[in-house]
């Protein structure tokens, strides 16, 4: 074989994209960036601020330590409140989220109206924030944990509705049927043939959701919602860092705590 | 002769929790739980008994809603997706290096400890508590914002990206080092093509995340269209809040079908 | 007991599953209904007890047209009608118990169901059937801890718990082994012949169909092609049912032997055997 036709054979470049593909490539690449860019200058980010940000931050952490642990003492019972929205936020939840999840779904709900109803509660309760749903709440019940467990559960509603939802549209259609053909009413269906097969997925995505709930929950006091965000945002008012320090802490831990008990149950009970 | 079996009339399930005393005890201690966490919230109830006619006012107050001040509004949501975007940049970029650091099959031990470190801390403080140590170290704006989107970004990239190192099949490590490549060399050739399309993925998502998450971070004066939401509802304006709050479940939505198709094209 | 008339189907997918089916079972006997895939017996069986909704024709039981009930009566004529399925169609997360008292759905109100709280002679009912099935202590198993076999016995008592008048069979045997088939056949049998239960019963396995029936019906393309003895069946009929094969060695050894070698007849001859019982 002659060079010529060895080359000819076997090409001496090899690329992985065509030069067209490496092209687009490079004008979404460029795309990005002059995008990211434009958007910096358009926030008008003070730049100067960034000469002494780490003094600044070295100066919070100097003044955060040693935190204040006398202080622990106040920082106790919002913490438990703070529990306490969670759990309950997500215990009426379970409650709530329940019937709108049978509306929600195809097989279970009674006609396309109830259905469409179903899927607008979920779509709107997963659209808006914990936080901002604090800020209606609020609006209504007068600042305090009232409005902090309504907050937790109107935003946890979408997200087990959608959950237990897709559980129901997955049930075994067959069992459904030989349910039925033994002349059971609706409810019975719904009670011996649907509820079993879905209980487990009910469990699991609640207790789920009340770790979430739990971190979610530590802020609602910004907005007055009750819980150790209250006392969190005055000390910052107030620019008390070492209590802030100590808060931070806390909530650290019981985040921690609440995020490897939720896994812990989760274990056991799939 | 033997007679006829007879069968018994009465039948229980078996119960979850076999001992009926557990169980009475389970079902007290629900009760005790509840009856102690109504005691112990402090609990303005008259102030509350008179939320549902005030539910009612605040809702007739809401309708319609008040479009007419679109410029701020628009000001906002667009303040809001520079932020999720500026933030999704950087926030991608940044945790490339922390999540290899943060690998356990890359990184040595002090590295990687030190990178996880970083990846739970972040992870664990709510972004609205973060948003509001920025505010106060670099004023009300964006800014404040920007970063702690940046930095929520960062942790949950950098921690998804790990864990898909981790989880790489340790073989087509093996066979690129077996040829003597350099960890650069490793870098470019094993890991890269198969953590490329998961990462841009995780990236996608993130950014809808954070165009989500841009929405409250303002409630506490971070910027974008949540700071305007939060004045708004200080000035009993609800017709202008139920304006805002139809213009972020949009904003939501869009952002949601838009992560979706980019995600579904890159497969 | 039981006058079909005229029975059309057509799925919304145009697929015209039953075409006329007219059929009558007086006595309490076992009906097995065989036919090639897609002949429509599934269809046929459905339609009995409305999981299908017929698109035209009568369904009779009893007196009572099926067919134009509410449903809420449809409810209480359901309870008169035993189903047993292929795939068992068990709760599977419930315990054996639970599966067999869900047969008394339709009888007890949703206080009961809901409390798990059923009436004594139902718990008996349950343990004596649990017996006859051989499935003695398995009233606490789960469900989802039995074999098929186990499970098809669950699903012969689930339906005779409602003291059906009428038992519908789609199909019991078609995912168990031969011996474990043979058992499930001889249970559902034995259990319709003892109450004086009429049975219908679709079944793919002609053999096993000839020596449990006491009738068979062919369907072919949602039509009656054959009604009668099993003996019946020899190799024209199963050409007629489901085509051109070799029958020879499942065809039922009728009195005359000879019959065997003659090659099998066409379509045409065999309109007056296709009428309908
Ligand atoms: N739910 C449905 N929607 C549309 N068409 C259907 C449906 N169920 C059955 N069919 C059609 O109706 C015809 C009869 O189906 P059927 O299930 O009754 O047959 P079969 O005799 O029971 O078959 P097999 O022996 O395979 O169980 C088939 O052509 C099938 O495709
Ligand atoms: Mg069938």
């Amino acid at each position: 074989m002659t060079v010529e036709e060895h080359a000819r054979r076997y090409p001496e470049v090899w690329r992985r994209f065509s030069p067209r593909q490496t092209l687009v490539r490079y004008a979404w690449y460029a795309g990005i960036v002059f995008v990211a860019l434009w958007s910096v200058r358009q926030l008008e980010i003070p730049w100067l601020y960034f000469l002494d940000a780490h003094v600044q931050a070295a100066d919070l952490l100097v003044r955060m330590f040693p935190p204040d642990w006398a202080f622990i003492e106040q920082v106790l019972d919002p913490l438990i409140e703070t529990i306490h929205i969670a759990t309950l936020g997500t215990a009426f939840t379970f409650i709530i989220a329940f019937p709108i999840a049978f509306l929600s779904a195809r097989n279970t709900t009674y006609n396309d109206l109830t259905w469409l109803i179903g899927r607008f509660i979920l779509v709107t309760s997963r659209s808006v924030n914990t936080v901002v749903w604090g800020l209606v709440f609020v609006a209504i019940f007068g600042p305090g944990p009232v409005a902090g467990i309504w907050a937790i559960t109107a935003r946890s509603i979408g997200f087990m509705g959608k959950l237990i939802a897709e559980a129901i549209e997955e049930v075994d259609e067959g069992t459904i049927e030989a349910i039925e053909a033994t002349g059971a009413s609706r409810l019975q269906v719904l009670w011996i043939g649907v509820l079993p097969q879905v209980l487990p997925i009910i469990w699991g995505t609640s207790i789920y959701r009340w770790d979430i709930n739990i971190r979610e929950s530590t802020v609602l006091g910004f907005v007055g919602a009750g819980g150790i965000g209250i006392i969190l945002y005055s000390s910052i008012n107030l620019f008390a860092w070492s209590e802030v320090g100590i808060i931070i802490i806390s909530i650290f831990v019981v985040v921690v705590f609440s995020e490897f008990v939720s896994a812990a149950v989760r274990q056991r009970i799939t | 002769m033997s007679s006829p079996p007879v069968y018994p009339t009465r039948w229980k399930p078996p119960s979850l929790i076999s001992s009926p005393a557990a169980r009475r005890g389970f079902v007290a201690l629900a009760v005790l739980y509840l009856l102690w966490s109504f005691g112990t919230i402090e609990v303005d109830w008259s102030r509350v008994s008179r939320g549902l006619p005030r539910a009612a006012d605040l809702f007739s107050r809401m309708f319609p809603p008040d479009f007419s001040r679109w410029e701020l509004l628009v000001k906002g949501v667009g303040e809001s997706v520079q932020m999720a975007f500026v933030a999704s940049f950087f926030g991608m970029a940044v945790a490339v290096p922390i999540g290899l650091c943060a690998a356990r099959n890359l990184a040595p031990r002090p590295i990687y400890l030190a990178a996880r470190g970083i990846i739970v801390i972040t992870r664990t403080l709510h972004e609205v508590i973060v948003a509001i140590i920025f505010v106060k170290v670099f004023g009300f704006g964006p800014l404040a914002g920007v970063l702690t989107l940046f930095v929520a970004s960062l942790s949950f990239i950098a921690k998804m990206l790990a864990e898909d190192i981790e989880n790489m099949p340790p073989g087509s490590l093996e066979a690129i080092r077996a040829t003597g490549a350099s960890f650069p060399k490793l870098l470019v050739y094993a890991i890269t093509p198969q953590m490329l399309p998961r990462y841009l993925g995780v990236s996608i998502y993130r950014l809808d995340a954070n165009l989500r998450h841009s929405t409250v971070v303002g409630i506490v004066g971070a910027g974008g269209i949540g700071q305007v939401l939060q004045a708004s509802f200080n000035r009993y304006d609800y017709d202008f809040s139920l304006a805002i709050l139809i213009a972020i479940v949009a904003l939501v939505f869009i952002g949601e079908f838009f992560s979706a198709w980019i995600r579904g094209r890159l497969r | 007991m039981l006058t079909i008339t005229d029975l059309f189907k057509r799925y919304p997918t145009g697929q015209r599953a039953l075409n006329g089916v007219s059929l009558t079972v007086d006595l309490p006997q076992v009906v097995a209904i065989i036919g090639p895939s897609g002949a429509g017996k599934s269809t046929l069986l459905r339609c009995v007890n409305r999981l299908v909704e017929p698109t035209s024709g009568s369904v009779v039981l009893d007196g009572i047209d099926i067919t134009k009930l509410s449903r809420r009566e449809l409810r209480r004529a359901r309870r008169r009608m035993g189903m047993i399925f292929q795939e068992y169609n068990l709760v599977e997360r419930l315990t054996v118990m639970e599966n067999l008292l869900s047969g008394r759905l339709g009888y007890v109100g949703f206080w009961r169901t809901y409390r798990r709280r059923y009436p004594p002679e139902d718990i008996r009912m349950a343990y004596e059937l649990l017996d006859r099935v051989g499935l003695t202590g398995y009233e606490d198993t789960r469900a989802d801890a039995l074999s098929g076999g186990e499970r098809q016995r669950v699903g012969i008592a689930r339906a005779l718990m409602q003291q059906p008048e009428l038992l519908l069979v789609d199909e019991p045997t078609a995912s168990l082994d031969p011996k474990t088939s043979r058992q499930i056949m001889r249970i559902i049998v034995e259990l319709a012949q003892e109450r004086g239960t009429p049975a219908l019963l679709n079944i793919h396995d002609v053999v096993l169909a000839q020596s449990f029936a006491d009738r068979v019906i062919g369907l072919r393309a949602g039509k009656v092609v054959f009604d009668g003895a099993p003996n019946g069946l020899d190799e024209k009929v199963l050409t007629e049912i489901y085509g051109e094969e070799d029958w020879s060695t499942t065809a039922a050894r009728g009195e005359d032997e000879d019959e065997g070698g003659k090659p099998p007849r066409r379509r045409g001859d065999m309109e007056s055997e296709a009428a309908v019982g």
